[in-house]
C-alpha cells in the first residue's frame, strides 16, 4: 500500500515523498508511543518476555535440556544465526541422548504473533488453540520475545 | 520512484518538519497510528484528499509493513 501511496502522491506534485518502509509494526517492535482508539490497549509485543531459552540447530540437546530446566519455560526455541525462529522444542523432547542435535527433535515453524496483537485477541486465540505460550516475532520472523497466556489473561483483567 | 527510508531516517525527516501519512483503511488509523500522522488511505488518494499536506514539506508514507 504504501509504495503506491507514495507513488500516488509524487504523481500528485510531491517533490519530496519518502516510504518508511517497515512500517507501523516496525514502529511498535521499536516500542514507539501510537494515538488512536486502541492505543492504550495492552499487545503481546509490550508483554512480551526476553528470557526465554534459545538454541541454534546444531546445539546438544543435553546442553540445552539444563538449560530450559533452568528456566521458567518448559522448551526452548530455536533460532537461525539471525535471530529468525526456526522451531520450538519442549522439554520432554530433550531427555533423550543428550548428544542429539536440536533440529531433529524440534517442532518446526510453530506459530508466531506480531507484536501489534492486542492481548486480549491473543488470550483468545490461545484458548481456542489449546495452547499457554505466545511467541512473538518481528515481520521478518525474528524473536522478540514469548508471553504466557496468564501474562495475557492478568493484563486484559488489569485493563477492564 | 520515492526514496525508502528506516526508522532512524524517519526520526531524522520528522524532527525537519516531514509529514507523516498513513495509507492504511481508516479504521486501522483510527485503532492506532504514528503520533502525528494524517490518514489517507490508498483508495481514497485523490488531489482533492491529498490538499490536506503542504507540498513544500517532505512526506514520509507508511503502511503495516513491507511484506
Amino acid at each position: 500500500l504504501s509504495s503506491r501511496a507514495a507513488c500516488r502522491l509524487e504523481t500528485l506534485g510531491f517533490a519530496e515523498v519518502y516510504e518508511y518502509v517497515a512500517g507501523k509494526l516496525d514502529w511498535l517492535v521499536n516500542r514507539r508511543p501510537v494515538e488512536g482508539t486502541r492505543a492504550g490497549d495492552p499487545t503481546v509485543g509490550n508483554l512480551a518476555r526476553q528470557d526465554v531459552v534459545t538454541s541454534g540447530l546444531d546445539d546438544h540437546a543435553g546442553d540445552v535440556r539444563r538449560r530450559v530446566a533452568d528456566s521458567a519455560y518448559p522448551f526452548a526455541l530455536v533460532l537461525s544465526r539471525g535471530g529468525v525462529v526456526l522451531g520450538r522444542v519442549a522439554a520432554s523432547d530433550l531427555e533423550g541422548d543428550p548428544d542429539q542435535e536440536v533440529e531433529l527433535l524440534m517442532d518446526p515453524g510453530p506459530k508466531t504473533y506480531r507484536p501489534h496483537k492486542t492481548a486480549e485477541g491473543v488470550a483468545q486465540e490461545l484458548v481456542e488453540r489449546g495452547l499457554r505460550w505466545a511467541v512473538v516475532t518481528s515481520p521478518e520472523g525474528e524473536l522478540i520475545g514469548v508471553v504466557s497466556r496468564d501474562a495475557l489473561d492478568a493484563a486484559v483483567r488489569a485493563q477492564k | 520512484m520515492p526514496k525508502h527510508i528506516d526508522l532512524a531516517e524517519v526520526d531524522r525527516l520528522l524532527a525537519a518538519g516531514a509529514q507523516l501519512v498513513e495509507a492504511l483503511p481508516e479504521e486501522d488509523y483510527e485503532e492506532g497510528h504514528l503520533p502525528g500522522a494524517i490518514s489517507l488511505p490508498l483508495k481514497k488518494l485523490t488531489a482533492e484528499t491529498a490538499a490536506v499536506l503542504d507540498p513544500q514539506r517532505p512526506v514520509v508514507v507508511y503502511c503495516w509493513d513491507s511484506l
